[in-house]
């Protein structure tokens, strides 16, 4: 564990806190599920993507939507398929094997290698889906019904569940699993994270931006606070704008990088035309 | 080794399991954690933490048993709190108090140096460890608490409350996670998680879903020839009315109040969702909007919503014993009513029995005659996430709650 070459240290294009990196190489050597929450734009999805490339593992993502049950990531049984080709009679419907296939946590089960298997989004789903789970993950091995056959995995996969907490999460799931929370990065943070997706800009824009950035993400009210993908769009913009350091300290050019919709542009405008240049409410 | 720390864990409040104990133990002796405090302090806190809300529990829980910040700042924290709803946890005050307090605050707010109020906050932390009397001291920061009866704006006194607490935070700022905590601060993000468990899902809609069994029915039946059956798909059947008075009295609470409100808008997962206000007490008539200009007759309630609609009202409860009671106890002064507000709230109560009174002042204040006789009307919860909860809970419970008239 505490060799220096050894476990995830981040990659190229992904900063990690240190908290972050160590907790990572302890639920890769536990082998057991890591459930990453915070505000969205926080980099919770591509942290995954970050340890398989930095661990040089394949990757399996379960996107998790509003419908999604807890047996689609195991196998779906194509019942329909099965009954139509009874029809026809041109293939062998007994050999039941062909109309299972495999969902993301069967096909990571079933891999001949190690794998990182992201379940994405998992908030989105029914408040129960994650209990519907609870064993899969435990035991990494699961049932299907038709072949009355187990699926156990040859390699756990390590595990990186993300939420947005949009519903909390049940207890037993937790309770499985290792937690962290990702704080949505500071100015210095920032900077280096910005610096990661364009080493070529100067160094002053980007301290300017970041300063009317937090100022942006202070304001009470907001519906939808800029986050760090919002932020990066900005500079971009900045920066092929050619827009000069002096100009962001009287306006925000490009507004609508940052804020996305309506009313937080309106508020936006009428709180910083109330405010004096130190960010205080007048009285 | 460390069943202190378990303890100490449980005591703060932090729900650790015994599994999730043994795990960070088991790993400890592993071997897999480097000896640094820095190391244990994050990586323990991914064993036994499961939410951020708890994070500052966890701060204080590691605090206590391996050392660090002073105690002092849990009793700044504990003074936040105070300040934080000064209504809610002190006592009531006398005129004079009041006036004495009123004078305090306007010096404040002459004197609106930041160093000034961090000394002056100091100070008054110290007198406050000293005497043990409940701190009504304390009351003068909160004299900014709506008692509206005493007859002063509380919006214009509020700012020096608000300076308070801006000064006061810098000074308990060593505990970074104290906001994601869950009985401080309701946002709209909690309050629409709450608000997402109010759901009744019912087959309702396009049939979209297939329907395997039936299908395999059919078509065996058919003798072979595939018949599709497809069936409606489940979806949030539950109506939604929200009632806000919009008082004097609830001035205070604005804030709180369009959280809920902005929550409640946004969470799309509502078969429908309407809102009305009121002021104080409601009478014949209900309003569309917050101003109280477009007035929609009370009895409409009756008449475009049945009993299948789950209703939410959000007061104070807190009013002149004449406007509940009285006919034309109303407190606007070119309104009258011909039926005590008592009357109405029970009708309404008869007509929806799924509803439940969100009362944003805190428990400890609810002993006012008033607020006493609409608890006996509707279940009364605190509006905070908790009480949203256990309000919610009320709402989908299949069992009809009781009458209590």
């Amino acid at each position: 564990m505490s060799g220096t070459n050894q476990g995830y240290h981040g990659s190229e294009d992904y900063i990690a806190s240190k908290a972050l990196m160590e907790i990572v190489n302890v639920a890769v050597v536990l082998q057991k599920p890591l459930v990453v929450k915070g505000e969205p734009g926080t980099g919770k999805t591509l942290l995954a993507h970050s340890i398989a490339r930095a661990l040089n593992k394949k990757l399996y993502i379960w996107n998790i939507k509003s419908t999604t049950k807890a047996r689609d990531g195991l196998y779906v049984y194509d019942t329909v398929q099965r009954l139509n080709d009874a029809r026809f009679k041109d293939k062998d419907i007994s050999d039941i094997r062909q109309y299972i296939k495999m969902g993301k946590l069967g096909q990571a089960f079933n891999s001949d290698e190690q794998v990182i298997l992201l379940i994405d989004e998992i908030d989105k789903a029914d408040i129960e889906f994650p209990n519907d789970l609870l064993n899969e993950l435990d035991e990494m091995t699961f049932h299907i019904n038709e072949l009355d056959e187990e699926v156990t995995a040859k390699y756990r996969p390590i595990v990186i569940i993300t939420s947005n907490s949009e519903k909390e999460l049940p207890d037993a799931f937790l309770r499985r699993c290792l937690f962290y929370y990702i704080e949505f990065p500071d100015g210095e943070m920032m900077e280096r994270i910005i610096k990661v997706h364009y080493p070529d800009i100067e160094d002053k824009l980007i301290r300017e931006a970041l300063k009317k950035f937090y100022w942006i993400r202070e304001m009470d009210g907001l519906k939808k606070r800029p986050s760090t993908s919002e932020l990066l769009d900005w500079i971009k913009a900045l920066s092929l704008g050619g827009v000069k350091i002096d100009k962001i300290n009287n306006e925000i050019p490009f507004l609508g990088t940052l804020l996305k919709n309506e009313q937080d542009t309106d508020r936006f405008i009428r709180l910083s035309t109330n405010q004096g240049g130190f960010g205080f409410k007048r009285r | 080794m460390f069943v202190d720390f378990f303890y100490i864990l449980r005591r703060k409040g932090v729900p650790v399991s015994i599994k999730e104990f043994m795990s960070f133990i088991e790993a400890l002796y592993k071997g897999h954690f480097q000896s640094s405090l820095n190391h244990l302090y994050h990586i323990g806190r991914a064993f036994l933490v499961k939410s951020e809300a708890y994070f500052d529990a966890y701060d204080l829980a590691f605090n206590e048993y391996f050392g660090g910040i002073a105690t002092q700042d849990i009793e700044l924290d504990k003074v936040l709190g105070w300040l934080e709803n000064p209504l809610n946890r002190l006592p009531k005050m006398t005129p004079e108090e009041l006036m004495e307090f009123q004078k305090q605050l306007e010096e404040f707010k002459r004197t609106h140096d930041l160093e000034e109020m961090m000394r002056q906050f100091r100070e008054r932390l110290k007198e406050q460890k000293e005497r043990h009397d409940g701190g009504h001291k304390w009351v003068g920061t909160g004299g900014y608490s709506p008692f509206g009866a005493y007859g002063y704006h509380p919006g214009g006194i509020r700012a020096g409350g608000e300076s308070w607490m801006q000064s006061a935070s810098k000074v308990a700022a060593e505990r970074r996670y104290r906001n994601y905590r869950n009985d401080i601060i309701l946002d709209v993000r909690q309050t629409k998680m709450a608000l997402k468990k109010l759901r009744e899902l019912k087959r309702e809609g396009a049939a979209e879903e297939l329907d395997i069994e039936e299908t395999i029915d059919k078509t065996a039946k058919e003798g072979g020839e595939i018949e599709l059956v497809f069936n409606r798909s489940r979806e949030n059947s539950v109506r939604i009315i929200l009632l806000m008075d919009t008082g004097g009295s609830m001035l205070p609470y604005t804030e709180l109040c369009e959280k809920l409100f902005s929550a409640a808008t946004q969470a799309n997962h509502f078969k429908e969702f309407r809102y009305y206000f009121f002021h104080n007490c409601i009478y014949q008539d209900i309003y569309e909007d917050m101003a109280n200009y477009k007035n929609v007759p009370t009895e409409k309630l009756f008449s475009l919503f049945n009993k299948s609609y789950k209703l939410i009202l959000v007061g104070d409860a807190r009013m002149a014993y004449s406007e509940l009671f009285d006919v034309n106890g109303c407190i606007d002064y070119f309104s009258t009513n011909d039926r005590p507000g008592l009357e109405w709230l029970s009708r309404i109560r008869g007509h929806f029995p799924h509803s439940v009174w969100l009362n944003p002042t805190h428990k400890n204040f609810w002993g006012h005659y008033t607020v006493d006789t609409i608890g006996k009307i509707f279940p009364m919860y605190e509006l905070t996430i908790d009480g949203l909860k256990d309000a919610i809970k009320a709402l989908t419970s299949r069992t009809k709650n009781l009458m209590h008239q």
